[in-house]
């Protein structure tokens, strides 16, 4: 895919999203409700299977436009788990296996083992999931790695939600059937790894969406008799905003980028341990910028707000993150320390 | 409104790739001999010795155009070098301006006449050049300026004071913008000018810094005749010539380098005390530092295409300094030794750095002045 494509697929995610994730379409997602519209639109477009090769029925897209998607449904602040869907059909692709017709698909994030086909283990906090019809799950069958599907069983799920009100719900099984399963030969901590990458991206879109929105509140909002965005303690905070904002962009699309060329770790991990620390400043920028209509649920800066917080938590905190790099820094040594940023890799 | 800047990744072409292996090559036997006092100091570390190796090389002048006897090899071949030399500790401050940013106002602006004059030396790695922007009274805002150039028959004479200019003690000659006309708009009137630092009215005086380096200076003017041949571009253009070299100026890998030094020292002290307290602290600062080249790498890649990313630049250059003033905090509060010049490796380098760092968000456009040019492009201002 090329530049060109890339763009169509931007301007049709602002389009799709911009018309159908409406302040109500957010509030009555946070209160349960599945907004069918906006998602029987993503799937027309055809946007969940942006990383499934052609020949499986996808789009055959590579990551950085994968990000360009992940970014839009974060700057949109997106009630649906289109991300996951990307990642959960991506997965699914690299063990041939197709998705079930009109399945919304989730993500299992925890150790699971099977025998006989028969899958047992605990994913906590899985995403979306009460609103999933099929989770995708990456197992160990004796020595082999798998990908599996499941069908979601409300028996086997108690609901919850993150701090954004976005589902999250525990996931128990005890050898339960899978429809579908077949070896995989891939990263036995890839789910962790594409679940870093793709909260990495989303919050890189929800923070260009903090930013717009307080620049044009500064714009606005008039006391002692001006713009506040007029008075240079506002421009030097908006300022320091927005340059954690370009940063958060840039590892993010490092991180996609890395995917295609097929050496991400360092990069994933450099992504979500640099963006943790744009969402600690950016967040409380953009709130303190606009005072306490901000902090009212009627103002919608919360709905990104609460996901930087949620999502910076969800598959490794940054600190999780940080320590990886860091553990390897020091056991490479430190000749080959600025070598392996060159590199863009930690394993030399 | 929408995000005002565009930090496309770029990446390095296979042949700039092969000259980093080069680099490092170069430098593992270049470097021995330098001590790590000047290493710390990075590009305000000069050794003219090893300018003139660099320059052998082909180094300096490296993406210049090959009429005007650089390499003509690509702006991205060239960040490779900068790079490689700053992390390594290259004492590369000798020729750091005049490559960076007097030789290609020179090429760009420069007469035949001047281009066959000073470029040669350069790329020899023997003509230095420093920055003759700030005044007494004219720091931030630099179009307060007021050292006069008057046109004489077939010179200027010139008259005023330039401060903090760095490295003038080894300079050959200065780039100086002077006032050469009064203006109602307060960017008009102003003039670049090469300016031989040997010419009879020329004085440079030491201005010791707090850490009792001898790095920048006063340049006083008294009287000097300028030569009108050495005028830069055109008369009263100055401050757009300027401009446009500040963005070559603010996006360097130099801009977030300066302390690399001791996060280096900082994983060799925690690989030999065994101890990983601080481990999560030191990957913290390796994905700041890895987030920052991508987005350096990438205005280098603008630069390289013919775009004017003056905004990205002001925004690298702002974080850069953040990272770099962060660092020999950072170094204090994970360890547990005193800065000292007498003391280990690690104690070096913080106490030199720890020592320069308030300047790292004062040189080439403070903090604040960055931030109000990104304020301006965000549609604040």
């Amino acid at each position: 895919m090329n530049d060109e494509t890339s763009q169509l697929l931007s301007d049709t995610a602002e389009k799709l999203f911009s018309d159908h994730v409406t302040k109500n379409c957010i509030i009555d997602a946070e209160k349960g409700t599945w907004p069918d519209e906006l998602w029987s639109e993503v799937i027309a477009n055809g946007l969940n299977l942006i990383l499934v090769p052609e020949e499986l029925g996808g789009v055959g897209g590579n990551w950085m436009n994968a990000g360009i998607l992940f970014k839009a449904s974060g700057r949109y602040q997106a009630p649906i788990p289109l991300a996951e869907n990307i990642v959960a059909s991506y997965i699914l692709s690299l063990a041939g296996i197709s998705q079930p017709p009109d399945s919304i698909l989730t993500i299992l994030n925890g150790a699971f083992v099977a025998e006989k086909d028969l899958l047992s283990g605990s994913s906590p906090r899985t995403p979306f999931a009460s609103h999933s019809t099929h989770g995708v799950v990456l197992y160990k069958d004796d020595s082999d790695l798998k990908v599996g599907l499941i069908e979601i069983d409300k028996n086997h799920l108690k609901d919850n939600n993150n701090i954004a009100l976005e589902n999250r719900g525990h996931i128990e099984l005890d050898k339960v059937s899978l429809i579908e399963n077949s070896k995989v030969d891939c990263d036995s901590n890839l789910v962790k790894k594409l679940g870093a990458l793709m909260r990495s991206n989303q919050m890189a879109g929800a923070l260009e969406s903090i930013l717009t929105q307080s620049v044009r509140y500064a714009n606005e909002r008039i006391q002692f008799g001006r713009p506040i965005g007029k008075f240079q303690a506002i421009q030097q905070d908006l300022a320091v905003l927005s340059t954690h904002v370009a940063a958060s962009s840039v590892a993010a699309d490092y991180a996609c980028s890395s995917m295609d060329k097929g050496n991400p770790d360092f990069a994933i991990a450099v992504a979500k341990s640099r963006i943790d620390d744009a969402v600690s400043v950016g967040a409380g920028i953009a709130h303190q910028v606009h005072g306490a209509i901000g902090f009212t649920y009627e103002h919608g800066l919360h709905f990104a707000t609460r996901r930087l917080w949620a999502w910076r938590a969800e598959y490794g905190s940054g600190s999780e993150w940080s320590k990886i790099l860091g553990e390897k820094a020091i056991s490479n040594g430190a000749d080959k320390f600025w070598p392996s940023i060159t590199e863009g890799n930690l394993d030399i | 409104m929408s995000i005002p800047f565009n930090f496309r990744l770029t990446d390095f072409p296979v042949e700039a790739e092969t000259l980093r292996l080069e680099v490092r090559e170069f430098l593992s036997t270049a470097l021995a001999d330098v001590p790590k006092e000047t290493r710390a100091e990075t590009w305000y570390g000069a050794d003219e010795g090893f300018s003139r190796k660099v320059g052998e090389r082909g180094w300096i002048g490296l993406s210049w155009p090959t009429e005007y006897g650089g390499s003509g090899r690509s702006a991205m071949e060239r960040y490779v070098v900068l790079e490689e030399m700053l992390t390594a500790g290259a004492p590369v401050g000798a020729h750091w301006i005049a490559d960076r940013q007097s030789g290609p106002l020179i090429i760009r602006y420069g007469t035949p006449e001047q281009q066959e004059k000073i470029l040669p030396g350069i790329l020899r790695g023997e003509t230095y050049f420093c920055i003759g922007m700030s005044e007494p009274d004219s720091g931030s805002d630099l179009a307060a300026l007021r050292t006069k150039a008057e046109k004489k028959g077939d010179k200027y004479i010139v008259n005023g004071t330039k401060l903090w200019t760095s490295g003038a003690q080894r300079c050959q000659y200065m780039i100086a913008l002077f006032r050469t006309s009064k203006e109602e708009d307060r960017h008009g009137g102003l003039s670049q000018f090469i300016v031989d630092l040997s010419l009879p009215g020329v004085t440079i005086r030491p201005i010791t810094d707090l850490a009792g380096r001898h790095h920048f200076n006063e340049v006083v003017f008294e009287d000097v005749e300028v030569p009108e041949t050495m005028l830069v571009g055109k008369e009263g253009d100055g401050w757009n010539q300027v401009t446009a070299e500040l963005a070559l100026e603010r996006s360097g890998p130099e801009r977030y380098l300066s302390s690399y030094a001791l996060l280096q020292e900082l994983i060799k002290e925690f690989s030999e005390r065994n101890d990983y307290e601080g481990v999560t602290e030191i990957g913290r600062q390796m994905a700041h530092l890895t987030t920052l080249r991508q987005m350096s790498v990438s205005v280098a890649g603008m630069l390289n295409d013919g775009e004017n990313p003056a905004l990205e630049a002001s925004v690298v250059k702002d974080l850069g300094a953040v990272f770099e003033q962060d660092l020999p905090n950072i170094a204090h509060r994970l360890m547990d030794l005193e800065p000292d010049v007498q003391g280990n490796d690690f104690q070096k380098y913080l106490a030199i750095l720890t020592q320069i760092s308030p300047s790292f968000s004062l040189r080439g456009g403070t903090r604040e002045i960055l931030r109000g040019i990104i304020a301006r492009g965000l549609g604040l201002r």
